[in-house]
């Protein structure tokens, strides 16, 4: 046996965290599905990319220094490096739960490899795909650990009583504001206001939103950190407030255009994910009705209305979804969140007048470091490379200009190039 | 009236299309088609195969005009779809014996769009 320092390890536990931790790293992928479906069918593979290779370079900058900077006994602001490298991350169990302490680090990794690629959504069709690897592998160390700190690895908005379940502000705030942060950093993407850019692959959207609230089951049920009945709030929260927000969202649209769109049901259910992220296992299940309801009205304006006329060019509408979904779910945390249901303190409905203040400060703190934080990176990391291709480049599209590859070849007029043979006969 | 053939490249469809529109020029038949103008070749990979794309991406327009918006017509093509490098395209300007339009009957000139107006065709 396994000396244990901790509670005694729980084999149904650990069974549920590396079921979660699959369904959370699945994520990443889906993500790239429901990007990789909304841009330009030249530009669909690089978008994929930027989600994929998170899972390698973030997975691995994770391992090297994020999860001890994140959860490492340290100060209030970050935590300290001696787990750098992963040392000292065995099999006991801690404070983390009645699981080894490396199934903890593999969970939190793939929060850290999703938090990235979301940010990609705001800078795709156009940025240097060298330059967005450095990117996302600083940001995770730089900008994403220090928030997961703060919240979740014993700093300072932990100790002030911000309740984030499973990555409201972590997570999603983090992401909308390096979104807003990046657009601008990297600028528009050439003809933007002057042309529409339609999704290339509708049914890849609505495949990468459906896999996306899959692994969500693992994202919001893991963050229980257990299999008992906090999972089983989280994960039926995790059903009923997306499927509200998907309903609302598409009477909004049957409202506003006469037509229920597919794009729009997807996007619906993913703010809905997002919105009862923070909250899930802290609510009743009726609250999550009413938090999914809620949550789609910033957003749908903000992305369907005030985006288009925007001089931003943030793509992929990752504020609009994440960032204003992010922080309406925190708000609505500090309204809804239920000592009956398992909330560490009562929100507004229950009496707890000081939550929603709490709340706001974290969402405001998160919001502003990381807002700051990638800009600053992103303009230092300026100086040294180029963050996005010329234009002519541009028009060509990502694909074949940054990987040498092209989604849907047909494959005729393809010459096989044998460089040895070749050249040593002269012709 | 003629017919106007042009190959571009896909990713300037947008500004012939613009320029077109600019120029009053409506009608138009759009192809993504494959072919190969001189032009450098890119390399792409796929695991062990690497292989040089001697077929590009082109996109054909068809415009049937009368014969003032023929030089209107290539003009625009022109201007929207160069890029000053190998690559960009042919302009072809073809005779055609009949147009018909189906769902008038209307045939040649007043099939054709734009419909010339009174007076145009004498004055050019």
């Amino acid at each position: 046996m396994i000396p244990q320092a901790g509670p005694p390890l729980r084999g149904d536990d650990t069974a549920w965290m590396l079921v979660s931790t699959a369904l959370v790293l699945l994520m990443t992928p889906a993500l790239g599905f429901f990007y990789g479906g909304l841009v330009r069918r030249k530009n669909v593979l690089n978008t994929m990319m930027m989600s994929f290779v998170s899972l390698g370079v973030v997975g691995l900058a994770w391992a090297l220094l994020g999860y001890s900077l994140a959860f490492a006994p340290g100060g209030g602001w970050a935590g300290g490096l001696n787990q750098a490298l992963l040392r000292g991350v065995g099999l006991d169990t801690g404070s983390w739960g009645a699981f080894p302490r490396l199934l903890h680090f593999a969970y939190q990794g793939a929060f850290a490899i999703i938090t990235a690629a979301l940010v990609s959504g705001a800078v795709v069709e156009r940025m240097s795909f060298g330059a967005y690897v450095w990117f996302i592998g600083l940001w995770s160390l730089l900008v994403y650990a220090p928030a997961a700190h703060w919240v979740w690895g014993g700093g300072w908005l932990g100790k002030l009583g911000a309740l984030d379940f499973a990555g409201g502000t972590v997570v999603h705030i983090n992401a909308g504001a390096a979104a807003l942060a990046s657009a601008f950093a990297v600028g528009r993407r050439k003809d933007y206001g002057r042309q529409a850019f339609l999704p290339h692959n509708v049914p890849y959207v609505v495949l990468g939103a459906a896999l996306l609230w899959f692994g969500w089951f693992g994202f919001n049920g893991g963050s229980a950190s257990s299999a008992g009945p906090v999972a089983v709030l989280a994960f039926v929260n995790t059903l009923l407030a997306p499927a509200t927000t998907l309903v609302v969202w598409l009477l909004l649209d049957l409202w506003r255009t006469g037509r229920p769109t597919a794009v729009g049901a997807a996007t619906g259910a993913v703010v809905g994910l997002v919105g009862v992220t923070p909250a899930a296992g802290f609510i009743a299940p009726a609250s999550a009705i009413v938090l999914g309801a809620v949550v789609a009205l910033p957003s749908y304006w903000y992305m369907i209305v005030f985006r288009p006329k925007a001089a931003l060019d943030d793509s992929l509408d990752v504020f609009a979804a994440h960032g204003l979904g992010g922080i309406t779910g925190a708000l609505l945390t500090g309204v809804l969140a239920q000592r009956a249901w398992s909330a560490p303190a009562d929100g507004l409905i229950a009496g707890g007048v000081g939550l929603v203040g709490i709340q706001a400060v974290a969402i405001l703190a998160v919001f502003g470091y990381s807002l700051v934080g990638t800009f600053v990176l992103l303009k230092l990391m300026g100086l040294r490379m180029s963050l996005r291709l010329g234009e002519k480049e541009e028009g060509i599209g990502m694909d074949l200009v940054m990987h040498g590859e092209e989604a849907y070849n047909r494959g005729e007029g393809a010459v096989l190039v044998q460089e040895r043979r070749e050249a040593g006969r002269g012709d | 009236m003629k017919l106007i053939v042009a190959i571009i490249r896909p990713e300037k469809l947008n500004d012939v299309l613009e320029s077109l529109f600019q120029a009053d020029v409506r009608g138009i038949t759009v192809s993504r088609v494959e072919g190969h103008g001189g032009e450098f070749e890119p390399v792409e990979t796929y695991r062990g195969a690497t292989v040089k794309m001697e077929l590009r991406d082109k996109v054909r327009l068809e415009i049937g005009v009368s014969e003032p918006f023929v030089d209107r017509a290539v003009q625009a093509v022109m201007d929207g779809a160069r890029t000053g490098e190998v690559g960009d395209g042919k302009i072809f300007v073809l005779p055609i014996d009949q147009v018909w339009r189906i769902r008038t009957g209307e045939r040649d000139e007043l099939a054709v769009t734009p419909e010339p107006r009174h007076g145009e065709l004498d004055a050019t």
